[in-house]
């Protein structure tokens, strides 16, 4: 068992702390609110000589993607972090780094995207990235995102794609709470040494050189998504496998979904990030009131875990999807889209309502989740209609 | 080999990542077939100074430390970078179409 000590620590620290441990080959960084600071805690590491990380200065976060993917190739092992507009600018890249299947560590430090310009959190920059055939965990605080860091390091390895961890900024980056931090070796010996064949093809193994990122042509292009899809849906089970392995020296056990009083419960809300520990409150205030209430927490969203999902809500008359972003398609936000999808793929169908939330850093308090539940319940029951699956918690009229 | 020549894999024989292991793979892509324009050498005013194969993008143009040889057809795009950076102008872009006719003339006879 690893040897652990609780510090008081901000999540941007929590996340640097862990980068430390880990002591990634190469850190390509560029600035943007909220996770300049990360970079800031990780280059004094860097600077006091007490990680051999190379640091690459970029000149935007297009780059600091290419120069992840062309340090992955090479067999390195990498990270980078970003947030919001930054997330947007670096997309292109995502996608070439998925198709390439390169282990790269990315920290997003969920913020809104513009226009209007927002340094605040919400989930829009995590939504750019659904498609991009990512690995994607959310934390709730900063104990997770610690946690999901070492583990998101030896998944990407495992499986051979890229990993998002995600984490709310401000709320969880910047706020100081407990963090119980594992000793070095424990973190080093968990997600192994940076052997540049941790990959099949490294381009710095020259006696076996390829080339990464050809051309296909429209006769192939096909089948090497395929074998991307293919892989893809292996990742459930590696995540689940580093999960019980994580489980063994840190004495937590993690998995797809949280679920919280979700056994007898009529109505349950569902939500990532932060906000679960004010929708966990609110069930407890719910609970003593009779209601019968319970929440789950989506941890792994890419691949969404359908299966789990589906069976948490069999018993559920009704279902709150709280979305922190819009999609603006005149459906719903991104989650509900999933959550819909487990709900039609399962045998119970219960009444399901999407609420849009804390959008551009909007505070989170418990009367917002509360009128949440009440709504659902009112909407399910009959008492009131709606006309769309989708509204505003927290818009004044 | 032309286009659409080559083997058809199966999803599960391409190796991860969409890689090339084969070196040298771009030589199948015969890219002198794109070509629009065809750089014609004058040879009584070349003078073997090289800096048209400097130029080349797409190494098309065989030489030696002493002599220019005649420019790979079967790669060469017709950019035309080699015509306007020749110092002596002996390199004029002739159209493809026109070049192409007149040899199928000589072989119908």
């Amino acid at each position: 068992m690893a040897q652990k000590k609780v510090i008081a620590l901000t999540g941007n620290q929590a996340a640097a702390e862990a980068m430390r441990q880990i002591n990634f080959d190469i850190a390509a960084v560029y600035p943007i609110s909220p996770q300049t600071e990360l970079m800031g805690f990780f280059a004094e590491y860097v600077a006091n000589g007490e990680v051999d990380t190379e640091m690459i200065a970029v000149d935007g976060e297009h780059s600091a993607m290419a120069a992840c993917i062309g340090a992955a190739a090479a067999g390195a092992r990498v990270i980078t972090a970003s947030a919001g507009p930054g997330i947007a600018y670096m997309v292109e890249n995502l996608y070439v780094a998925s198709g390439m299947r390169l282990p790269i560590v990315l920290l997003d430090v969920n913020r809104a995207l513009s226009a209007p310009l927002s340094i605040h959190c919400d989930h829009a920059d995590s939504m750019l990235t659904r498609d991009s055939s990512w690995i994607s965990l959310f934390s709730e605080n900063a104990q997770e995102a610690y946690h999901n860091i070492i583990m998101a390091t030896k998944i990407s390895e495992k499986a051979l794609f890229p990993i998002i961890v995600n984490y709310d900024g401000y709320i969880v980056s910047h706020s100081i709470e407990d963090v119980e931090i594992l000793d070095d070796e424990t973190v080093r010996n968990f997600v192994g040494p940076s052997d540049i064949h941790r990959i099949p093809y490294p381009l710095l193994d020259i006696k076996k050189p390829v080339t990464y990122g050809a051309t296909a042509q429209p006769d192939y292009y096909t089948e090497c998504k395929y074998q991307q899809h293919v892989d893809f849906l292996k990742v459930y089970d590696i995540v689940r496998e580093v999960f019980d392995e994580f489980a063994e020296i840190a004495d937590v056990k993690y998995d797809f979904i949280e679920e919280y009083k979700t056994d007898d419960a009529e109505y349950i809300g569902i939500s990532m990030g932060s906000s679960f520990g004010t929708l966990k409150d609110v069930v407890d205030i719910l609970r003593e009131q009779g209601k019968k209430v319970g929440a789950i927490k989506i941890r792994l969203f890419r691949p969404f875990p359908v299966k789990e999902v589906a069976e948490a809500l069999s018993k559920a008359k009704g279902v709150a999807v709280l979305d922190r972003a819009d999609s603006f398609d005149g459906i719903g936000g991104p989650l509900f889209k999933d959550i819909s999808t487990a709900v039609m793929m399962s045998q119970n169908r219960p009444f399901i309502h999407n609420f849009i939330y804390g959008l551009g850093g909007r505070e989170v308090k418990e009367e917002d989740f509360l009128k949440a539940f009440d709504r659902l319940e009112r909407l399910e029951k009959g008492i009131e209609t709606r006309d769309r699956f989708v509204e505003y918690l927290q818009v004044r009229e | 080999m032309a286009y659409g020549e080559w083997e058809l894999k199966p999803w599960h024989e391409i190796p991860v990542g969409s890689i090339v292991p084969e070196a040298g793979s771009s030589k199948v892509n015969k890219t002198g077939s794109w070509r629009m324009l065809r750089p014609v050498l004058n040879y009584d005013k070349c003078t073997h100074c090289l800096i048209c194969w400097i130029f080349c993008p797409d190494d098309s143009i065989p030489v030696s430390p002493q002599e220019r040889f005649e420019t790979d057809f079967e790669y060469c795009k017709g950019c035309g970078i080699c015509a306007v950076e020749c110092p002596y102008n002996a390199l004029e872009m002739v159209p493809e179409m026109e070049v192409k006719l007149k040899e199928l003339e000589e072989q119908l006879g």
